[in-house]
């Protein structure tokens, strides 16, 4: 087993190297500008861009001609909700997303605010699925999107969308979700869950960093966008910008790996969770599961370690890849949004870890980090003053703290 | 975020964990922080007739930093007399750790452990003074 091990999967992944080896003569043999059309270097990219936009749309059961290709999903998720917002304006100002979402959302439908356009922020229940009957009863005559995750980042919680989706086709009102933890992890199908446009990025999916992709609904309804790049007029006038020929090419090819492997996958990811957490909650006490039990990623875990600082244990666990919900390991100083809104008091926010598995996590790395994680947490408990205070039975809701 | 040597040497090997028996006459604690704020420092002295803490014990819950500022504040305090450990500034934690400015908070809090520790020492002396053979409590 190598050291360190990569335990942050939802962060980004490693290319596979059978996307790289799919990649590697489109920086250099076939590095034709897909736009070229009157030469066969051209005309091999744009072959090549075709054949990747056919691998991207089956993984959500779309159509070719519905991938529009981006840098990523943040570039989708602003072209959604700034495209949409513009181009239906006429029709109305409000729009409708959770306070889970990622922030390429948040602050996306913040600026959006800004220009005039009112934004409903739905809260989201203790588990942290978004309650579709919220979503219909904050939908007026003025609504215009809905923006909903597919999965969340840091709990991993996936949300009921086609529920949603039967919601907003029924008052007419167009769908968007943030699918970059979902593909290929979580089944996506925009005709059956009724999703008018989808951001997607290859990097979670073990293609390549820089590459992502909006998916926009042509038919039933025929979704339109104001773009927010403007030039050659690429990508049916919707984002305008050379192709990123190599790195489409891999996204493709990652699509087509995880759509292949899907079914032997998850259940393989399904499993090592299992195995990393109740290895874990078998052998501490006060480890609290943040998210949905069920309804959640098959590589997502998040544990809470009550009296344990994220940012100390992360420390401890110093050859192990992970992530925290504490606001020690943010600039910004506050415990994760996501955590706060689920309603977990900030001390156990603080106290967070998320655990992402992925194609290359193993058994053997999956019982390392269980046997750490137990270690460490002891020995840091034991240096808790809260662990202590709670042993001698005083109720920490009770005490006095003399915050600054 | 890198952390310095210093720090990760006082994580691994925390001078003086633990704790000392609350309730002693001679024994002052002080509590600071909050488990919302992700920080929560418990410092103790021990100190003899002659004013001089000769022992101390920390325990806490944060981050690194953190549990570094109050290791290191506990190893500094020690031997010195109640006088000279109030001189102690935030900023000599901070230059002995390099600590990063996003970290300033946690040699603050240790400062304030030092200080809260010794206050709670002299309430308990002045309270036994002025109830001087009752009970203490």
């Amino acid at each position: 087993m190598k050291l360190p091990i990569y335990m942050d999967y939802h962060a980004t992944t490693p290319v596979d190297p059978r996307v790289v080896e799919a990649m590697l003569p489109y920086f250099t043999e076939y590095f034709g500008n897909a736009a070229s059309r009157n030469h066969p270097f051209g005309w091999k990219a744009e072959e090549a861009v075709e054949t990747a936009r056919q691998q991207i749309a089956r993984i959500i059961n779309a159509d070719a001609k519905e991938i529009i290709f981006t840098s990523g999903a943040t570039e989708s998720d602003n072209l959604a909700l700034k495209g949409v917002a513009d181009m239906y304006r006429e029709k109305g100002n409000h729009l409708i997303t959770a306070v889970t979402e990622h922030k390429a959302i948040l602050d996306s439908a913040k600026r959006l605010e800004k220009w005039g356009f009112e934004v409903t922020y739905l809260p989201v229940r203790a588990d942290g699925i978004v309650d579709p009957a919220d979503v219909e009863k904050a939908i007026t005559e003025k609504t215009i999107l809905v923006s909903i995750m597919l999965a969340n980042n840091e709990i991993g919680t996936i949300n009921p969308l086609a529920e949603i989706g039967a919601i907003t086709r029924k008052h007419d009102v167009l769908l968007h979700t943030d699918a970059v933890q979902g593909i290929g992890k979580a089944p996506v199908d925009v005709e059956a869950m009724n999703i008018d446009l989808l951001s997607m990025t290859a990097h979670k999916i073990y293609g390549p960093k820089g590459i992502g992709a909006l998916y926009v609904r042509r038919r039933k309804p025929r979704v339109r966008l104001t773009p927010i790049i403007d030039g050659g007029g690429h990508e049916r006038g919707m984002r305008s910008g050379t192709l990123n020929v190599p790195g489409i090419v891999g996204f493709g090819k990652a699509c087509e790996l995880c759509q292949q492997e899907f079914e032997v996958e998850t259940a393989r990811l399904r499993r090592l969770s299992a195995r990393l957490r109740d290895g874990i909650l078998s052998q501490l006490d006060d480890v609290h599961l943040n998210g949905h039990a069920e309804k959640r990623l098959p590589n997502n875990t998040n544990l809470s370690f009550a009296y344990v600082e994220g940012e100390s244990l992360l420390m401890g666990l110093s050859d192990v890849a992970l992530s925290s919900g504490s606001a020690c390991t943010s600039a910004s100083l506050e415990p994760s949004y996501v955590l706060k809104a689920l309603g977990v008091g900030e001390d156990l926010a603080h106290s967070s870890i998320r655990f992402g598995l992925g194609r290359f996590s193993t058994e053997e790395e999956v019982d390392y980090v269980i046997e750490k994680v137990v270690y460490h947490v002891n020995r840091l408990r034991e240096m808790s003053p809260l662990y202590e205070m709670v042993k001698e039975g005083i109720d920490l809701k009770s005490v006095q703290w003399t915050a600054r | 975020m890198a952390y310095s040597e210093k720090v990760i040497d006082h994580y691994n090997n925390p001078r003086n964990m633990g704790s000392l028996e609350k309730e002693r006459l001679d024994v002052g604690t002080g509590i600071v922080g909050a488990p919302e704020c992700g920080d929560v420092m418990k410092l103790q002295i021990k100190v003899n007739d002659q004013n001089i803490i000769e022992d101390a014990r920390f325990k806490t819950f944060g981050c690194g930093s953190a549990i570094a500022s109050s290791s290191l504040a506990t190893e500094w305090v020690k031997g010195k007399t109640l006088d000279e450990a109030l001189t102690l500034k935030n900023t000599d934690i901070v230059n002995e750790l390099n600590l990063p400015p996003v970290k300033i908070h946690c040699s603050v809090l240790a400062e304030d452990a030092i200080k809260a520790a010794i206050s709670d020492y002299q309430r308990k002396r002045n309270g036994a003074a002025s109830q001087a053979g009752g009970h203490t409590t």
